[in-house]
């Protein structure tokens, strides 16, 4: 089958669980957001797949062959991240040159192309750039390797406004002129909300869920009135938060919309990605 | 054009209604092209199967219409298409909702009609 097919993945760090039986399908062509909390488990799971670090338990399959220790699937898959892997003092210019030895698909015209875009000056080493530059550089990297599994872990760190529209831009072109799976690990839920066709949450080390956007934000709706009806409203619902204002109560639910007929003093909204995102994974259910 | 996606109305809905409403306001002319689907989703970040999701909402609905290998063009008589349908919608996008608040107000049905009469006087063109 084709697809990242991750099956009951554990990782422990110490007697910290990272990853519990983590399952899940990352399908071919489609853009994912993976979303959690700091800590939440996301970059272990992204460093597992990627193979820079190895899972107690559990197995990956790239496209149906197992991913551990398989070179192979090193050509399938790319991932950018905070970690650098780079000879820092090399010039920006002759990285490109050996990423196009180790990578067949690496398009050594486009990541030019892009750098001049960013205004990226490829004459300069690694270690003299900016922070945003060095982002800016593994995203030049990233953006020209057409491999079917691209995964950016927290992309626009350091970024400006006008270099993530840019990043976003690009990603979103190239997706179009090959589609690929392309995973996105960030805390900027906003930015990419509208990008992103599926969500996959990941809390405390286990995936709460898999879903597509669209369908997550019609099964999803917010409830406010007055406390006491708010509260018969939600009775038998699946109620994910509540925020309270005095007599005020708003509640996040999952499921149909259920209006009742002639009440006019419930008020029912949209509830929107981010704010869905932070009632999910909320310490305690608690709200401040 | 300019789409939130943050908000109420779903993606796809929101790029079928604001492509209508350039074709009814004449930014894009009767068999002319309409910017492509990577455009639109480049431009608002927006994934581009919601983008033709978006788009093809309008050639069901007879607007626009798909030319092999060169893109999406407005069809002939889709200004008069969109008219007619909003001129059906306007009862319930309008006059209900207006209505309903002119009641929670204690507004009288002669002084709404009044009120009307205003806005005509005003200038609402």
């Amino acid at each position: 089958m084709a697809g990242i097919e991750i099956h009951g993945v554990t990782k422990r760090f110490g007697d910290v669980k990272a990853l519990d039986d983590v399952t899940v399908t990352f399908e071919p062509e489609k853009i994912y957001g993976f979303l959690g909390r700091n800590g939440a488990g996301k970059s272990t799971l992204i460093n597992i797949i990627a193979n820079r670090l190895f899972a107690d338990g559990g197995s990956i399959l790239i496209d149906g062959t197992p991913a551990a220790e398989n070179m192979g699937v090193h050509d399938k898959i790319f991932c950018m991240s905070e970690a650098d892997l780079y000879d820092d003092s090399m010039r920006i210019r002759d990285i490109f040159k050996w990423t196009g030895r180790f990578y067949d698909n690496f398009d050594i015209d486009k990541a030019l192309e892009i750098s001049k875009k960013f205004e990226l000056d490829t004459g300069k080493r690694f270690k003299t750039l900016s922070k945003g530059y060095q982002s800016i550089f593994k995203l030049t990297v990233a953006l020209s390797l057409n491999v079917p599994y691209l995964i950016f872990d927290e992309p626009v760190l350091g970024l400006d406004a006008n270099h993530r529209e840019m990043f976003y831009d690009i990603m979103l072109r190239e997706y179009a002129q090959s589609p690929r799976t392309i995973i996105i690990a960030t805390h900027l839920i906003e930015e990419v909300s509208g990008m992103i066709e599926d969500v996959v949450l990941i809390d405390s080390g286990k995936i709460l869920f898999c879903e597509e956007v669209e369908k997550l934000m019609e099964e999803s709706y917010c409830v406010a009135g007055l406390s006491s009806q708010v509260d018969d409203y939600c009775r038998g619902k699946e109620v994910v938060g509540t925020d309270q204002l005095g007599a005020l109560k708003q509640a996040y639910i999952i499921g149909e919309r259920e209006k009742i007929a002639g009440n006019d003093s419930l008020q029912f909204s949209q509830v929107n990605l981010q704010k869905l995102f932070i009632k999910l994974t909320e310490k305690g259910g608690e709200s401040i | 054009m300019n789409i939130d996606t943050s908000g109420e109305i779903p993606i796809f809905i929101q790029i079928a209604e604001q492509l209508e409403d350039s074709i009814f306001t004449g930014v894009f002319q009767e068999e002319e092209k309409i910017p492509s689907t990577n455009e639109i989703s480049a431009l608002f970040n927006i994934n581009p199967h919601t983008v033709l999701k978006g788009m093809n909402m309008l050639v069901d609905q007879g607007i626009i219409y798909k030319k092999r290998g060169l893109g999406m063009y407005v069809r002939e008589g889709a200004v008069q298409k969109i008219r007619t349908k909003r001129q059906g919608e306007f009862l319930a996008k309008y006059v209900e909702p207006l209505v309903k608040e002119a009641n929670k107000l204690s507004i009288s049905k002669e002084d709404l009609f009044e009120l009307i009469e205003r806005g005509y006087d005003n200038g609402g063109n």
